[in-house]
């Protein structure tokens, strides 16, 4: 690890008209760093995490990104045309619905190869054999590579939204909801998958959830949201464990117990 | 012209008022000087069901002058519906020359073809474009698309053939197949087979698109370099065709299959009719071609 932090986000606030989405967010994530944004519904944390994937323009405040040079960047000030080729190369966006994040209507190969196609990779049998490497590390039979994703499972179509993602070997992924809508035994098996790729790849992530053990399975630190504020940060085992916010004590105490 | 204006109420030179005809050649000199960028033009209501070449044939109302020769194909046939109706046209409306001859024309409306016979500086080619944006069945959004070019985002089109490739075995695109032009715009050539892509390049005459229900213009200029996208292990290719033209035996030509009867009997002919009428004059006979021409009529 690096003594440099990869992201930096400093007072970083964005309003709905009058609405807040999320106000005065600021922390600093590392290279290697899982770091979970948690809450109810509407708690502004999509909202951040559209912010910081530049999906969203915030309103006010800033985020500055080390490039793979160790130049720092303002996210909000670069052009669009070096903003998309970050966001094709070096970051990765897992959504929670797979089809907004995969081309549904072309095969799984495909799926995997066009971030190396958009990179110029113009040599079909590389591009195939990387495809193949990479469901093979997702748990998608080899087979299945000519298959479209509308014939895969939501589990099968989210690990391959995670695979088209890591293609390129990005260090930030932001990952919105990766395990909702899926099934317990499912959301398990996806959970340990995104755990050892993370370990292996040394991956920086960003996940959002309101599910507490997503978090507490993947992240080394964590940040509780309400009504657009960050109200308790700190170790995820610590926040769990100790929560010290109210609001957090309440989240915590609510989990079902089976 | 002399008659025209002594009648009370006539159509204005080639069917366009004179603003759209500025319109429509702005937006021609813009494509010029971006080749295979596509121009946004206010296309007009033309007297044909769109599908028909409303683009092309604007187009070619925009450039025509009197002293211009017109050929029209659809297909690489002078003699069909779509290329007869147009030519008729343009005589009514423009009084202008018609020729089926490549050679003796200057401006060559085409659907789908570009002709057998090398065309030459001076010459303009007039493509009807159905659909401008090759990117449209990866992506339909079009402010989508527009970013895409914009930024010279063109890893989707690989996408598309790759696919073919996976399902095929190798490139299975016959027509309208991408090209990127003079290294910068990638460019869909309107369904022209891909067999005609090699002539685009460096071609030394002018090539416009009109797309008239899309309202788009794009252009490439003389001598601009125009590249068939493909990988570097599935090279692009042209079709081949393993027998000569039945009628003029040519070979290294485009054929189309003609269906013969109602037992499996077919043949396969020049697509370019004039390119295969010049040659059976010249001598040159297929396999089925009947013994003697019958006289010109």
């Amino acid at each position: 690890m690096t003594d440099e932090p990869l992201l930096r986000v400093t007072a970083l606030s964005k309003y709905y008209g009058s609405r807040i989405g999320c106000e005065d967010i600021s922390f600093d994530l590392w290279p290697g760093e899982v770091l979970a944004v948690v809450g109810e519904s509407g708690s502004g944390k999509t909202t951040l995490l559209n912010c910081l994937a530049t999906r969203l323009l915030p309103t006010s405040g800033t985020a500055s990104y080390r490039m793979r040079d160790n130049q720092w960047r303002d996210l909000y000030r670069m052009s669009e045309a070096e903003r998309r080729f970050l966001m094709r190369t070096d970051w990765g966006f897992v959504h929670q619905n797979p089809a907004d994040g995969l081309r549904m209507t072309v095969s799984a190969g495909a799926n995997v190869g066009e971030r190396l196609m958009a990179i110029g990779d113009r040599h079909y049998g590389n591009i195939r054999s990387t495809a193949v490497d990479w469901l093979g590390r997702v748990e998608i039979d080899e087979e299945r590579i000519d298959d479209e994703p509308r014939a895969f499972s939501g589990g099968m179509r989210q690990r391959l939204q995670i695979a088209r993602n890591l293609v390129t070997g990005p260090r930030l992924v932001f990952m919105d909801e990766p395990t909702g809508g899926l099934d317990v035994s499912v959301q398990a098996r996806l959970l340990d998958l995104l755990r050892g790729l993370v370990t292996d790849l040394g991956l920086a992530a960003i996940v959002v959830t309101h599910d507490l053990a997503v978090a507490r399975l993947l992240s080394q630190r964590m940040m509780v949201m309400k009504d657009g504020h960050v109200v308790e940060s700190g170790l995820t085992d610590r926040v769990l464990d100790d929560p010290r916010a109210p609001y957090t004590q309440l989240l915590v105490s609510s989990i079902l117990q089976v | 012209m002399t008659t025209a204006a002594t009648e009370i109420a006539t159509y204005n030179f080639a069917y366009l008022d004179e603003q759209t005809k500025r319109m429509i050649r702005r937006a021609i000199l813009k494509g010029i000087a971006i080749p295979g960028y596509q121009v946004p033009f206010a296309s007009r209501e033309m007297p044909m069901p769109y599908g028909w070449g409303t683009g092309g044939v604007q187009v070619t109302a925009a450039i025509i002058g009197p002293d211009d020769v017109l050929k029209v194909i659809d297909q690489g046939a002078d003699d069909t519906t779509n290329a007869v109706s147009i030519r008729a046209f343009f005589q009514k409306v423009a009084d202008v020359a018609v020729t089926t001859e490549t050679a003796k024309a200057t401006i060559i409306q085409t659907r789908h073809r570009i002709p057998e016979h090398p065309l030459t500086a001076g010459q303009t080619l007039v493509y009807q474009v159905p659909i401008p944006e090759p990117l449209r069945f990866l992506e339909p959004r079009e402010t989508e698309t527009r970013k895409m070019h914009a930024l010279e985002e063109y890893g989707l089109m690989h996408v598309k053939l790759y696919e073919d490739i996976a399902r095929h075995g190798r490139i299975a695109t016959t027509y309208a197949y991408p090209v990127k032009v003079e290294g910068r715009y990638v460019m869909d050539p309107s369904p022209t087979p891909k067999f005609d892509n090699p002539k685009m390049h460096m071609s030394p005459a002018l090539q416009l698109f009109g797309a008239g229900r899309e309202k788009r213009i794009y252009a490439v200029p003389p001598f601009t370099r125009v590249v068939s996208l493909d990988f570097e292990d599935h090279p692009f290719e042209i079709q081949t065709f393993d027998q000569p033209c039945a009628l003029c035996g040519a070979e290294q030509v485009y054929l189309d299959e003609v269906i013969l009867d109602d037992k499996g009997g077919h043949m396969f002919v020049c697509s370019d009719t004039d390119h295969c009428e010049k040659r059976q004059a010249c001598g040159h006979r297929g396999h089925l071609a009947p013994e003697a021409l019958e006289p010109a009529q």
